[in-house]
């Protein structure tokens, strides 16, 4: 696994669900526009042993990429464990920019049990919302 | 203002004995009226004409309706048609869209349709259908037979409790009359349980079917309202269930008519069809209609409507959830249960009729034997149960087989288990065929005096509304059995509360349909009062304040019949 | 001196609370309190007050700002939309009132769009496997009043429903039901220990996207069927020991959610999970129930169905109602380049849908009619501002039960403001002038 000059970068693999939590829907009500919005949802929620196998701070910024794209969130520690194995990034824009877009003919996208890899970004920022699906609408690389 | 005189047609009204004069028939203003001075002249020569139609049991507005047509995609299967001008877009054929719903039944000249079962928690719903259906005036039936108020003073044999009640929630609900399904077993079925005879009780609230019908025939004649009870009688669909509706039908016995609106029964069972059955199982299935037929025919204070079945690939949907969950294990097609908090459940499968079974053949019999052995048309009235026993767009093929023996026997022979079906029936005996006289009671002057809205419709008499409906059908020719279903499926013309709808078998407006309610006042009820609070706080999940329907956005056009049963 | 208005709705979730107390200034313009919500809903009465509210449509500019515009040219410009496009997508309706969503379905049934909702991200997967298989139901009071085994599957009511447990299904003291949760058993099936599962008396950590051949076991187990030893994740004793627990009771319900909806079997979940709430109908009384998300898109299912016959995904651009989920729901839509135009509305398609459909929104003429500043607002072309329903303006809303219950308006709108239905009402007036037709 290698990363940028040379060095190894942790990088894990885990499986990504995304949902509701309190923090996101009073976050919404409240204005995507605010920052209240990224610190509820440009997160990811990690197990104990997954933030160790990963080398991380707790609360500094990782990069999770998926067949379907990338994003940076913070990483915290799970709110709702143990689930080794498991990546939780509340449903929004962040969660949207790795899950898996196929519908399989349901017409729903397949939004829970995406394989992403997370690794280290501590010098990556992570978007406000609005600034972040410009973005990628417009093509920038993220 | 707008006049308008149709010459020349064969009149058929049984409030004025009328049967098949010609006469010329006038309207102005929305009425009929005796004579106009600058109309709008139709010619219905050679063709026949009637008051506007009347459907007394029909679901087509309301939660279960919508459920039918969300959880069956495929009814819409090649039957869509697209907005064209004024009109929307249609779909559907067992339960359709509304706007096919106002659309369909003015193409047959229908007028006036009552949605047979409102669940008060889900009244607002009704009402919206109700408001998206164009052209025809209706009303809904609130479910009481199944209703904790309702099995809590019965039990106490509280009647003007219950008439108190009654008289509240006809109001918050804006509703037309005093319907019972499945008396206590649709309660039951809370627990997955039932009440197949009137003896049976309530599980925990102790009273049978039997108190409830009595107490609310009791109820509905202290408040002297237009409609007599409407009851859907327990044991629906059971081989051998006859006998459970002869045991509810005399329960009428003794009860006479109080109202001012022209009523003279007290109790009115509908789809009297699918509660005449004999046999043990259905293997010996047979047809009681006679039985059933011969006791309406003496016992002058009730009244029925048929249920005919169609033969179709229809959906089935009503207040009896038991019968419902029966139903799906029955014939293994998917199930869709809906149990309301205090009131009432609903059910709804999709359901086969089809010529091959010979249980089908038997039912379709039982339909047009009640019919056909029937004295008194006029308490004998023309439905489907739509769309249980099948779509309401079929009205026009049963009246083919009413009144034309040989379309009956050309169905006989075509069923698959031909002889069979005529040995568990009497349908190939009969020769009787209907005349339009007795057709126009079954679907005009009948439902409108039962329903007490004989001052309004179901008939040509000057006063009554304009709601006029001209087919080109001419009554002194010789016709095929599939001519007099042509006919009556399209009207030529049709005017409802005056307005011209059909011209020359073209829907040229959606006129201006009514919401028709009743509202009964009673003397001030503290106990009733405070019983409602009670259970609003402690046991329903929407408040008492916002469970009345208020709002134009439901109700735009209200047309309100006020009863005074004070005392 | 204050008021308080009672009995208020709250616009937020499917829970659809209807005991919302709102105290309001005398002159009737503030909302000073806001009694029995739940954070969220609190968040929403307090916010719609926010000081830097959009008041008037912003038009997106070519450097990608946004510039204030009239209500009159916000008209136009979607009214041209409409006219000039083969097939819009119609998104959202979820977050509004029935009588604006009927509005919208007219402009739909004239242009030739396409009618989506919410339910195409949420409950759609639902809505397939009940047109295969059916759903016994009942209303939440049957559970407060008679339930005594609840079983929440893929759902997380403490995060996403919050007064659901209390109102409905865990705690509150129903007619057979006196002693409230003491009458039940709960049931949490979910990969992670949720903040729900701390509540119950029995807890499956399914493993993720397995959920599957649990229900079938489940259903396996009812009967005492050969299970393996393990079947996602769970040891086969248990899950016989949670069949038998399930048959025991007398009346229980699934609450489900994404965790079922949105994983990769589907709709296959879903029925699985309705085959077997009508196999438990073999041995005692047991209904099923979706919790649906945003507080109207039962209604907006609703109204679509019994004017069109479907529930949502409904395709009109052929002038009749066409449906097919796959092929007519949006994210299809908009990945294929289905459609040359968007007009989204009551949702955020742009926060919600993953990033290769929200692209091409961004992509498309498009309208977002909304009171918030969202990511869909912020990439259409034209964004509307509106009155809050079941806060500034009344209006009809289906609960996740089916029933109907209507919004009450307890402050003004900000001066001038439209409510959606009025917005769409000169629309549709407009379109109708441009299609010629009446």
């Amino acid at each position: 696994m290698l990363g940028n000059g040379g060095t190894t970068v942790p990088k894990i693999q885990l499986n990504l669900i995304t949902g509701r939590t309190i923090q996101q829907g009073v976050a919404i009500e409240g204005g995507k526009e605010k920052p209240r919005y990224r610190e509820a949802c440009g997160i990811i929620e990690l197990d104990p042993s997954d933030f160790e196998k990963l080398g991380a701070w707790r609360n500094t910024n990782v990069r999770v990429t998926s067949a379907h794209g990338s994003v940076v969130v913070k990483a915290i520690d799970a709110t709702q464990g143990p689930h080794p194995g498991l990546g939780w990034i509340p449903m929004g824009p962040w969660a949207n920019s790795v899950v898996n877009p196929n519908t399989y003919s349901t017409g729903m996208p397949t939004f829970k049990g995406t394989p992403v890899e997370v690794e280290p970004a501590s010098n990556e920022p992570v978007l406000l919302g609005i600034e972040l699906v410009q973005r990628y609408c417009r093509g920038d690389k993220k | 203002m707008s006049e308008y005189l149709i010459k020349n047609g064969f009149v058929f009204d049984p409030t004025q004995k009328i049967n098949g004069d010609v006469k010329d028939v006038a309207i102005q203003d929305g009425k009929i009226v005796d004579k106009v001075a600058k109309p709008k002249v139709i010619d219905a020569k050679g063709m026949t004409v009637m008051a506007g139609a009347l459907d007394i049991h029909a679901h087509v507005a309301g939660p279960k309706v919508n459920i039918g047509r969300i959880f069956r995609p495929e009814d819409k299967l090649f039957n869509e048609t697209p907005r064209k001008g004024m009109m929307r877009s249609e779909g559907g054929f067992s339960i359709p869209t509304t706007y096919r719903t106002g659309y369909a039944y003015a193409r047959m000249g229908y007028t006036t349709v009552m949605e047979a079962a409102m669940p008060p928690l889900f009244a607002r719903h009704v009402h919206e259908e109700i408001r998206d259906t164009p052209i025809i005036d209706e009303g809904a039936y609130p479910v009481f037979g199944n209703n904790w108020f309702v099995l809590e003073y019965l039990k106490n044999r509280e009647i003007e409790n219950t008439a108190a009640y009654i008289a509240w929630l006809l109001r918050v609900t804006r509703g037309f009359a005093v319907k019972l399904v499945n008396p206590g077993g649709t309660e039951a079925w809370g627990w997955g349980l039932n009440c197949l005879q009137v003896t049976d009780p309530v599980p925990y609230f102790d009273i049978t079917p039997e108190e409830i019908i009595k107490g609310l025939i009791e109820a509905n004649e202290y408040l002297g309202l237009p409609h007599s009870i409407h009851l859907h009688g327990n044991n629906l669909g059971n081989p051998g269930n006859y006998t459970t509706t002869l045991d509810t039908l005399k329960l009428a016995e003794g009860y006479k008519a109080k109202n001012n609106f022209g009523r003279d029964v007290v109790m009115h069972h509908t789809h009297i069809q699918f509660h005449s059955y004999g046999g043990t199982k259905w293997a010996d299935f047979e047809s009681k209609a006679k039985e059933v037929a011969d006791y309406v025919n003496r016992q002058k204070n009730i009244s029925i409507d048929v249920g005919f079945v169609t033969l179709d690939e229809t959906t089935t949907m009503t207040a009896d959830g038991p019968f419902e969950h029966h139903l799906t294990e029955l014939n293994h097609l998917k199930w869709a249960n809906a149990d309301v908090e205090l009131e009432t459940a609903a059910g709804v499968v999709p359901y086969i009729y089809s010529p091959d079974i010979f249980v089908s053949g038997v039912q379709w019999a039982v339909g047009l034997e009640i019919a056909l052995f029937s004295k008194d048309m006029m308490r004998c009235h023309l439905t489907t149960d739509h769309p249980n026993a099948g779509p309401f767009t079929r009205y026009p093929r049963v009246l083919k087989w009413l009144m034309s023996q040989k379309a009956r026997d050309e169905q006989i022979k075509a069923f698959k288990a031909s002889d069979k079906v005529v040995s568990q029936s009497q349908i190939a005996e009969i020769d009787r065929e209907l005349t339009l006289f007795e057709v126009a009671q079954m679907t005009r002057a009948g439902p409108a005096k039962v329903l007490g809205l004989s001052h309004m419709y179901g008939g040509l008499k000057p006063g009554l509304d304009a709601d006029v409906a001209v087919y080109d059908f001419n009554p002194e020719k010789e016709h095929k059995p599939d001519e007099i279903e042509k006919a009556f499926s399209h009207v030529k013309f049709l005017w409802k509360t005056g307005t011209p709808i059909i011209t020359d078998g073209e829907i040229i407006s959606h006129g201006n349909k009514r919401t028709l309610w009743v509202n009964p006042k009673v003397n001030e009820n503290p106990q009733v009062m405070r019983d409602i609070h009670d259970k609003f706080l402690k046991f329903y999940t929407v408040t008492e304040k916002n469970y009345e329907v208020t709002g134009k956005h439901f109700i735009p056009n209200p047309f309100v019949i006020e009863v005074d049963a004070t005392r | 001196m204050t008021k308080t208005i009672t009995d208020v709705i709250c616009p937020f979730c499917g829970t659809l609370c209807d005991d919302i107390e709102v105290v309001v200034s005398d002159d009737g313009k503030k909302i000073v309190e806001v009694m029995n919500a739940c954070a969220i809903g609190y968040e929403k009465f307090h916010h719609s007050q926010a000081t830097d509210r959009a008041t008037r449509p912003r038009m997106q500019q070519a450097d990608g700002s946004y510039k204030e515009v009239s209500y009159d040219e916000a008209v136009e410009y979607t009214a041209q939309m409409f006219a000039k496009s083969k097939k819009t997508l119609m998104y959202g309706w979820s977050s509004t009132n029935c009588e604006a969503q009927s509005v919208g379905h007219e402009i739909a049934e004239i242009c030739g769009s396409v009618v989506d909702n919410t339910a195409t991200v949420c409950h759609g997967t639902t809505l397939i496997a009940v047109q295969d298989v059916g759903i016994p139901s009942c209303t939440l009071g049957e559970i407060k009043n008679r339930a005594d085994r609840i079983l929440f599957w893929g759902c997380n009511p403490a995060h996403a429903h919050p007064r659901h447990m209390s109102r409905y299904s865990i705690f509150p003291r129903g007619f057979f039901t006196g002693k409230g949760q003491h009458s039940r058993k709960v049931v949490v099936v979910d990969p992670r220990p949720t903040d729900t599962s701390k509540m119950a008396d029995y807890y499956f950590q399914v493993e993720q996207g397995r959920d599957y051949e649990l229900l079938q076991a489940f259903r396996a187990a009812l009967k005492h069927e050969w299970l393996p030893d393990v079947v996602a994740g769970i040891p086969k004793e248990r899950i016989y020991e949670g069949a038998d627990m399930l048959k025991a009771g007398r009346f229980g319900i699934i609450f489900f959610g994404m965790g079922v909806t949105q994983t990769l079997s589907k709709n296959h979940n879903i029925d699985a999970a309705i085959m077997l709430t009508k196999d438990l109908n073999e041995y005692t009384k047991f209904n099923i129930m979706p919790m649906r998300g945003h507080y109207n898109v039962t209604g907006s299912g609703e109204v679509l169905g019994w004017q069109f016959g479907f529930p949502y995904a409904v395709d009109i651009s052929r002038g009749f109602a066409r449906y097919n989920p796959g092929d007519t729901t949006s994210n299809d839509l908009l990945m294929r380049g289905d459609v040359d135009s968007v007009f989204v509305i009551a949702s955020d398609p742009g926060a919600h849908f993953p990033w290769t459909s929200v692209k091409k929104i961004s992509e498309l003429p498009s309208v977002a009619v909304d009171p918030h500043f969202t990511p869909t607002t912020e990439i259409c072309k034209l964004h509307v501002p509106v009155a809050f329903v079941g806060i500034e303006v009344g209006g009809n809303a289906y609960r996740m039960d089916n029933v109907p219950i209507d919004t009450r308006k307890v402050v003004d709108p900000p001066e001038g403001m439209l409510t959606d239905e009025q917005f769409l009402e000169k629309v549709l007036h407009r379109v109708k002038e441009l299609k010629g037709v009446h």
